[in-house]
C-alpha cells in the first residue's frame, strides 16, 4: 500500500515545516515541503496530496496581522483548488500561524467562499508573545477526525496573536475542537491556563466535515516523551501527546 | 496620496495600549487612563474609493476586530477633547519598515496596480490630563526614538524625493597634501599614524593619490572589528613581549590540544566541531553593543540577524538550530534624573533589546535556549548585547570553500541602502553624548523574513552544489566580504549591479553599506543559471556583481569607470602590527568586616531578589524555545516549568538521541579584582553547567567574547592579557578548546569630562556533545527523602560575590580555580550521571550554596534541610554567611536517592563530597549553622516570590 502523501506548505516566514513533516513521517506518511509558488505557478497540484498542512511560523513576518498576507495569497491564488481539495476528501491541518491563515482565508470555519467570517485571531490579552505548555481538552461532540480518541493533551503554545474572538453570531459548538483547561480538564481556568484570553477558551476549531482542523498549540513539538517539560521528573513515555493527531490524520487519509 | 487609519473596535481591549499605560505609570505619570494605538498606512497612489475600501477590508483591517477610515491628510478628527492627546510617529526617511514592503506585495496580490510606495505610522491616542512636560516625557522616553523616528507634524510629507546621484570620482589628496590636510584624512577615516604612513607609502609607489573608496576599503578591512588588531598586536608587559595575543594564548591552547573533532577553528565565520561523524556543529557569538545603545530594538535585532548569518556563511553553509543571548545593562531602577544626555534609560534599552532579539529570533524559527542577563551601573551608556547561533551542517561541507577565477560574485538577499554606513568604525569607537546624533545611519530596522527566505533558499542551493564558497555580509559590508573572499584570487566588481533599496547611493556607499540580510556566494559559470532560477522561484533577490580573477587585485568599477584598485597583498598584509604597552597591578578593595547576620533567610531573599540573580522568566517566555521540536532540557525547568535550568539540551537531529548542551559562563564582578580569575571562573561555570545537566568534558568546545574598555590604555590591556592567559591555562587542563571568538574593545563613554568604562567582561559560551540525551538531569528536587550532596570544596571566596554586593562591597578574595582537581571532580560526577545515579544537580554560582539550595527547592516544589557544619572546606571558614554564600568554583549540589548512596559514593570516591542534608516535603528550606542553630528557615514560597518578583513586568 502506498504511503499517505502529506504536503507541508512553505511560504516566506514558514518555520515549523521540518518538524511537522517529521511528525507525519513518524506517523507513517510521506511528507513533502513545497513552496507555495510551485502551486500558484501551476508546476504542482494540491490534488496530488491527501493532507495539506499550513505549518507554524511568521508568514510575511505577520506584518499587518498574523497570517493575513498568506491568507489572501491562498484565497486569491489557490481558492478553488483548496475548495476542490476539501470536497475531494482531503485533510487540511493548520498549526499556529496555519490556524491564523486558514481563518483569515475563510477556509475555517468554512466552507470556503462564505462571505463573512464569524471569528478571527488577535493579540493575546497579555500583549506579549509567550511560549508555554498548556492543557487542552477535546470536545467529544466535534466531528474532527484529527482528535478522534483523544480526550486531553498537554502541548506547547508559542504565539503573540492567538486569542480567538467571535462575532455575535458565534461559532457553532460542533466547530470547536479544543479548549484550554487546567490539568483536571476544567474550563474557565484563566491565565496562564488560557494563555491568550481566547473566548470560551477555544484553542482549536474544525469545519463541518471535521477534515479541516486548526489549532494554536503545536502538536508537532510533542512527538517524543522527552519533549515533555517535566520528563526528567518521571519516566518519559515513548510518544508525546501530539503524536496521536498525526496518526489520526494518516489513518484517516489512508482509509483505515 | 491616500491615508488609511486602522484601529480596534472600541469594545475590544487594546493590549498594545494597555502595555503603554503601564510604561507611562512607570515614568511616574498616573493621570493617563487609556492609550489607543492606531495603525496608519499612507499609499502613494491615485486610487478609487472602492479600491481603497477593498484594500482596507481585505488586507489592512480585520473585519471582526478592527475598523478603518480613509482620510486624505493627517487628521485632527475625533480626538480633540482637552484631556486627549494625539501623537503620531513615523520612521525617518531612509529607515524602512518591513511592513511597507509586505503591504506592497499584498496589494499586488489583490490585483491592484499603481501603488508606488507605502509608508506606515503609529498614531497614539492618549486619554488623560497630562501637561506639556509630561507629554514630552512620554514621547521622548517611550514613543519616539529620534535616531530612527520622528513625530508626524501637519506638514509631514510621507514620501520624500530622493536625491539622484551624479557620478563623480573622488580622489583624496595625500601625496601632495600639507599637514593639516593629512590630519583631516586620518581623522575622517580613523587611521592610526603608522597605518596611514603605510598607506601613503603604498600610493607613493603607485604614483597616484587614493580614491575615497580605496581608503574606505582599507579603513573597513583594517578596523578593529574586522581584523582584531589589538589581539594580533605586539604587546610589551612586565619586560616580556607578546607577539599576537590570540595566537599565543587562546588559539595556542587549541593547537596544543589538537582535538581531532575540531574541524575548523579560528579560520571561518564560526568554529566547527564534529557532531557524530556525519554532521558537524558550528557555533559563533557576536556582540552588537553600540547600535543597541542608540536604537535598542533595531540594534539588537540586527545583532541576532548578523550572528545567524555567521553559521550560514561557515563551511558551505549550516542551518541555524539554536540561539543564545546574553545582555548586560544598567539596573532597571536607575534614576531618570541621573541619566546623562543622549543616553537611553536602561529599562528602555532592556525592553527594546529584548523585543528586538525575540522578534527577530522568533521570526527566523530558531529556538532561543540559553542566556543570561547581568546588571551593573557601568553598562549605562554601553549596554552589551551578545547574540550567538549554533548551526548544523553535513560533515563534508564543514570546510571553507575555494572559488576559482571566472566564478561569479553573487550577492543574495536584502537590498543595499544607506544602512549602517561606518558601522564598523562606529563599533570600534568610544561613545560620546553626540553618538546618537551622528550615528543614525548606523542603525537599521532588520527584516527577519528576508533573512529567513535567504536561509531557506541558500540551503537548497547548497544541497544542489550551486556555489563554491559562501560568506556573510556583516561589518564593513561588501568591502569586507568581497575583499576577504577574494584575498587569494583577486576580483573585479561592478558596483552599479548591486540591487539598491533606493537611488542616490554613491559608489562608495554601495561598497561599505552594512545593510542586513545579505550573503555572498561564489558561483561557477555552469551553475549560475540554475542558481538565479532557484532564487527567483522563492522570491529572493540574487545579483551577479562581478567575477573572481587570478590577478590578486581588488578592482572596483562603477558603470565601467574604474574607481578603486588595490593589491590583495597590501589590503590584507599591509597593516602594520600594533605596538602596545600593558601593565597589570591588582587593585585592593576594603575587606568586609561586618558580623554575620543572625537570620540568613532574609539575606538569602535579598540575594535571590537582586537583579543579577532574580528570575528572567519574563524574558525567556517571550522567546520561542520549542520551535524546531528539538528541546530536551528547556531553559525553564521543574515542577511548574519556572526553575532556572543550568544549561539547555537539544537534539539537532529529530530521529536521533544524540544531543548538544549549550551553556555559558560570565561574571564581570570577579574581573574587578582579577581578570585572570574572572576568565577562569567563567570557563569553570560554563563547564559546570554542562556537567550539571548530565554532560561530560569529553567533547566540549568554547567561544570567547571579550568586551573591554579602551585597550590603548596599558592597564586596560594588561587586564585583557591576564584574562587571555587564563583562557589558555584553563582550556588546556580541562581539554576544552576555544574554536572561535570575537572582541569588542573601546566600550567607554565620556560624560562631563569623565570616562566611564564597562567592567572587564568575558563571556564564555560552551557546547558539549551528549551521546544520549535520555541521561539528562534537571536541577529541581524530585522527591522528599532524597539525600543532598555537595561536591567540591568551599573556601572563604567572597570577593566579587552577590553576597558582598548586597552591602555594596567588592572584597579581594576572588574565587580561584584548580583546574586539575576540578576536571577530576567533573569527570567523576559525569560518570555518576551517566550511570543514572543523579536525580537532580545544580551548580553553585552566584549566591553560592544558599541560592543553589533555594532554587532546587522551589523549582521542585519541595523543602530541604542542610547543615553548614558538614560542608567540606578547602580552608578554615568560621562564618555561616561565608559558607552559605561563598562563590568557590567547581561545586555542585546533587540529589541522590538513598538506595543509590553507596554506588554514588563509590563513583565519586576520588573527589571531595559530603551529604549536607535531605529533600523534605515540608515546603520549607531549613539551614543549620556551624553551631547547629537554624540560620535559614524560610517557606520555599517566600524564596520563590523574592526571586520572581523583581522582573515580573
Amino acid at each position: 500500500m502506498s504511503k499517505v502523501r502529506v504536503l507541508v506548505l512553505r511560504a516566506p516566514g514558514t518555520n515549523c515545516d521540518i518538524e511537522t513533516a517529521f511528525a507525519f513521517e513518524r506517523a507513517g506518511a510521506e511528507s513533502s515541503l513545497v513552496h507555495i509558488n510551485r502551486f500558484v505557478g501551476g508546476e504542482q497540484r494540491l490534488s496530488d496530496y491527501q493532507v495539506l498542512v499550513v505549518p507554524g511560523g511568521f508568514t510575511y513576518g505577520d506584518d499587518i496581522a498574523a497570517g493575513r498576507v498568506l491568507a489572501n495569497e491562498l484565497r486569491l491564488g489557490l481558492g478553488e483548488d483548496v475548495q476542490r481539495f476539501i470536497e475531494g476528501g482531503g485533510l487540511i491541518l493548520g498549526i499556529c500561524n496555519g490556524f491564523q491563515v486558514l481563518v483569515k482565508a475563510g477556509i475555517l470555519p468554512g466552507p470556503p467562499g462564505t462571505a463573512s467570517t464569524p471569528l478571527t485571531l488577535t493579540d493575546n490579552d497579555s500583549g506579549r508573545f509567550e511560549c508555554r505548555w498548556v492543557y487542552l481538552t477535546v470536545n467529544q461532540d466535534s466531528p474532527c477526525v484529527f482528535t478522534r480518541g483523544i480526550e486531553q493533551m498537554f502541548l506547547p503554545v508559542a504565539h503573540a496573536e492567538g486569542k480567538v474572538v467571535v462575532t455575535d453570531d458565534g461559532l457553532p459548538d460542533a466547530n470547536t475542537v479544543l479548549f484550554y483547561t487546567d490539568e483536571q480538564g476544567n474550563r474557565d481556568a484563566g491565565y496562564p491556563h488560557n494563555p491568550n484570553g481566547s473566548v470560551e477558551d477555544i484553542a482549536g476549531i474544525c469545519d463541518q466535515t471535521g477534515r479541516v482542523f486548526a489549532l494554536m498549540p503545536h502538536p508537532e513539538r510533542f512527538i517524543r516523551g522527552i519533549q515533555h517539560p517535566q520528563w526528567t521528573r518521571r519516566e518519559a513515555t515513548e510518544h508525546g501527546d501530539g503524536f496521536r493527531v498525526f496518526q489520526n490524520a494518516v489513518q484517516w487519509a489512508g482509509g483505515i | 496620496m491616500h491615508r488609511i487609519e486602522v484601529r480596534l473596535k472600541s469594545h475590544l481591549p487594546d493590549a498594545r495600549g494597555t502595555g503603554l499605560v503601564k510604561d507611562i505609570r512607570d515614568l511616574g505619570i498616573e493621570s493617563v487612563s487609556n492609550v489607543h494605538v492606531v495603525d496608519v498606512y499612507w499609499l502613494d497612489a491615485e486610487l478609487e474609493t472602492d479600491t481603497l475600501d477593498l484594500i482596507s477590508r481585505s488586507l489592512l483591517a480585520d473585519p471582526v476586530t478592527q475598523q478603518y477610515r480613509i482620510v486624505s491628510t493627517v487628521s485632527t478628527g475625533e480626538e480633540t477633547a482637552a484631556e486627549h492627546h494625539v501623537v503620531e510617529v513615523t520612521y525617518n526617511p531612509g529607515v524602512v519598515d518591513p511592513v511597507e514592503e509586505t503591504v506592497m506585495k499584498a496589494v499586488r496580490d489583490l490585483r491592484i496596480e499603481g501603488v508606488r510606495a507605502v509608508k506606515t505610522a503609529k498614531r497614539y491616542l492618549i486619554e488623560g490630563r497630562v501637561d506639556e512636560v509630561q507629554l514630552e516625557s512620554i514621547c521622548g522616553k517611550l514613543l519616539v526614538n529620534p535616531i530612527v523616528e520622528h513625530i508626524v507634524g501637519p506638514d509631514t510629507v510621507p514620501f520624500s524625493e530622493r536625491p539622484r546621484y551624479q557620478f563623480q570620482l573622488n580622489r583624496v589628496t595625500v601625496l601632495e597634501a600639507d599637514e593639516a590636510g593629512l590630519a583631516e584624512v586620518v581623522r575622517e577615516f580613523g587611521f592610526s599614524d603608522p597605518e596611514f604612513g603605510a598607506i601613503v607609502d603604498y600610493f607613493r609607489e603607485q604614483g597616484r593619490d587614493p580614491t575615497d573608496i580605496e581608503l574606505e576599503t582599507l579603513a573597513q578591512t583594517w578596523s578593529e572589528h574586522c581584523v582584531h588588531k589589538t589581539f594580533r598586536g605586539r604587546i610589551s608587559m612586565g619586560g616580556q613581549t607578546i607577539d599576537n595575543l590570540l595566537k599565543s594564548t587562546i588559539a595556542r591552547a587549541t593547537r596544543e590540544l589538537d582535538k581531532p573533532w575540531c574541524l575548523s577553528v579560528f579560520v571561518d565565520n564560526a568554529g566547527v566541531i564534529d557532531f557524530d561523524g556525519q554532521w558537524a556543529l558550528c557555533f559563533k557569538v557576536e556582540t552588537h553593543n553600540h547600535p543597541s545603545a542608540v536604537e535598542p530594538y533595531g540594534g539588537a535585532a540586527t545583532g541576532i540577524g548578523g550572528v545567524v548569518r555567521d553559521p550560514l556563511g561557515t563551511g558551505l553553509g549550516s542551518r541555524p538550530i539554536a540561539n543564545t543571548d546574553v545582555f548586560c545593562f544598567a539596573p532597571p531602577d536607575y534614576p531618570h534624573e541621573k541619566l546623562p544626555p543622549g543616553v537611553l534609560h536602561p529599562r528602555r534599552i532592556f525592553k527594546g533589546v529584548r523585543a528586538g532579539v525575540a522578534d527577530y529570533s522568533n521570526r527566523l524559527g530558531i529556538p532561543t535556549l540559553n542566556g543570561a542577563i547581568l546588571f551593573d551601573e557601568r553598562y549605562l551608556a554601553n549596554p552589551l548585547v551578545f547574540c550567538g547561533t549554533l548551526g548544523l551542517m553535513p560533515y563534508e561541507l564543514s570546510q571553507r570553500g575555494q572559488q576559482q577565477a571566472g566564478d561569479f560574485v553573487v550577492v543574495v538577499g536584502g537590498r543595499t541602502g544607506r544602512d549602517g554606513i561606518h558601522g564598523v568604525t562606529f563599533a570600534s569607537e568610544q561613545l560620546t553624548e553626540e553618538s546618537g546624533a551622528v550615528s543614525f545611519t548606523s542603525v537599521q530596522i532588520g527584516n527577519p523574513i528576508v533573512e529567513k527566505k535567504v536561509i531557506d533558499v541558500l540551503l537548497r542551493a547548497r544541497d544542489r552544489q550551486l556555489y563554491r564558497r559562501i560568506t556573510d555580509c556583516g561589518g564593513g559590508g561588501l568591502s569586507s566580504a568581497v575583499g576577504e573572499m577574494a584575498a587569494d584570487t583577486g576580483v573585479r566588481v561592478d558596483l552599479e549591479k548591486v540591487p539598491l533599496k533606493y537611488a542616490g547611493l554613491t559608489y562608495s556607499e554601495i561598497w561599505i553599506s552594512e545593510s542586513q540580510e545579505r550573503m555572498l556566494v561564489a558561483v561557477p559559470p555552469e551553475c549560475i543559471d540554475d542558481l538565479l532560477q532557484l532564487f527567483s522561484s522563492e522570491d529572493v533577490e540574487a545579483a551577479v556583481i562581478g567575477e573572481f580573477t587570478d590577478d590578486r587585485r581588488l578592482r572596483l568599477f562603477y558603470h565601467g569607470e574604474p574607481v578603486g584598485d588595490l593589491t590583495m597583498e597590501f589590503l590584507h598584509e599591509g597593516l602594520p602590527q600594533m605596538q602596545l604597552e600593558a601593565v597589570w597591578e591588582q587593585p585592593q578593595y576594603t575587606e568586609p568586616d561586618f558580623p554575620s547576620p543572625e537570620d540568613l533567610g532574609n539575606t538569602l531573599c535579598q540575594i535571590l531578589g537582586s537583579w543579577n540573580v532574580c528570575s528572567k522568566e519574563w524574558v525567556i517566555r517571550q522567546y520561542d524555545h520549542e520551535v524546531q521540536g528539538s528541546s530536551v532540557l528547556k531553559p525553564l525547568v521543574g515542577k511548574d516549568s519556572d526553575g532556572p535550568g543550568d544549561a539547555a539540551i537539544i537534539r539537532p537531529l529529530l530521529d536521533s538521541d544524540r544531543g548538544v548542551i549549550i551553556s555559558n559562563g560570565i561574571n564581570p564582578k570577579y574581573g574587578e579584582i582579577d581578570p585572570y580569575w574572572m576568565a577562569a571562573s567563567a570557563i569553570d561555570e560554563a563547564l559546570r553547567q554542562i556537567v550539571a545537566v548530565g554532560g561530560s568534558l569529553e567533547r566540549v568546545a568554547l567561544l570567547d567574547n571579550f568586551c573591554w574598555g579602551d585597550t590603548r590604555r596599558p592597564d586596560m590591556l594588561g587586564a585583557l592579557v591576564r584574562a587571555t592567559q587564563a583562557c589558555h591555562d584553563m582550556a588546556l587542563v580541562y581539554g576544552a578548546p576555544f574554536i572561535s571568538g570575537k572582541d569588542s574593545l573601546n566600550n567607554e563613554f565620556e560624560y562631563e569630562g569623565n570616562i566611564v568604562a564597562i567592567p572587564h567582561t568575558l563571556l564564555v559560551s560552551a557546547i558539549g556533545i551528549m551521546p544520549d540525551v535520555n541521561r539528562a538531569v534537571s536541577m529541581d528536587f524530585k522527591q522528599a527523602g532524597d539525600l543532598i550532596y555537595i561536591i567540591g570544596e568551599t573556601r572563604s571566596e567572597l570577593g566579587g560575590s552577590a553576597y558582598l554586593a548586597t552591602g555594596g562591597l567588592v572584597g579581594n578574595s576572588v574565587p580561584n580555580v584548580d583546574p586539575q582537581r576540578a576536571k577530576a571532580l567533573m569527570d567523576s560526577l559525569s560518570a555518576a550521571t551517566a550511570r543514572g545515579l543523579v536525580r537532580a544537580c545544580h551548580d553553585c554560582s552566584e549566591g553560592g550554596i544558599g541560592v543553589a539550595l533555594a532554587e532546587m527547592a522551589f523549582a521542585g516544589g519541595l523543602g530541604a534541610t542542610a547543615r553548614l557544619k558538614d560542608v567540606p572546606l578547602g580552608e578554615p571558614v568560621d562564618r555561616d554567611d561565608f559558607i552559605l554564600f561563598s562563590e568557590s568554583n567547581s561545586r555542585f549540589l546533587v540529589e541522590v536517592t538513598p538506595e543509590n548512596r553507596d554506588e554514588f559514593e563509590k563513583t565519586l570516591s576520588e573527589t571531595v563530597y559530603t551529604v549536607i542534608g535531605q529533600v523534605m516535603d515540608s515546603e520549607v528550606l531549613e539551614v543549620y549553622g556551624l553551631n547547629g542553630q537554624p540560620v535559614v528557615n524560610k517557606p520555599i514560597a517566600d524564596l520563590k516570590e523574592a526571586w520572581q518578583s523583581p522582573l515580573r513586568w
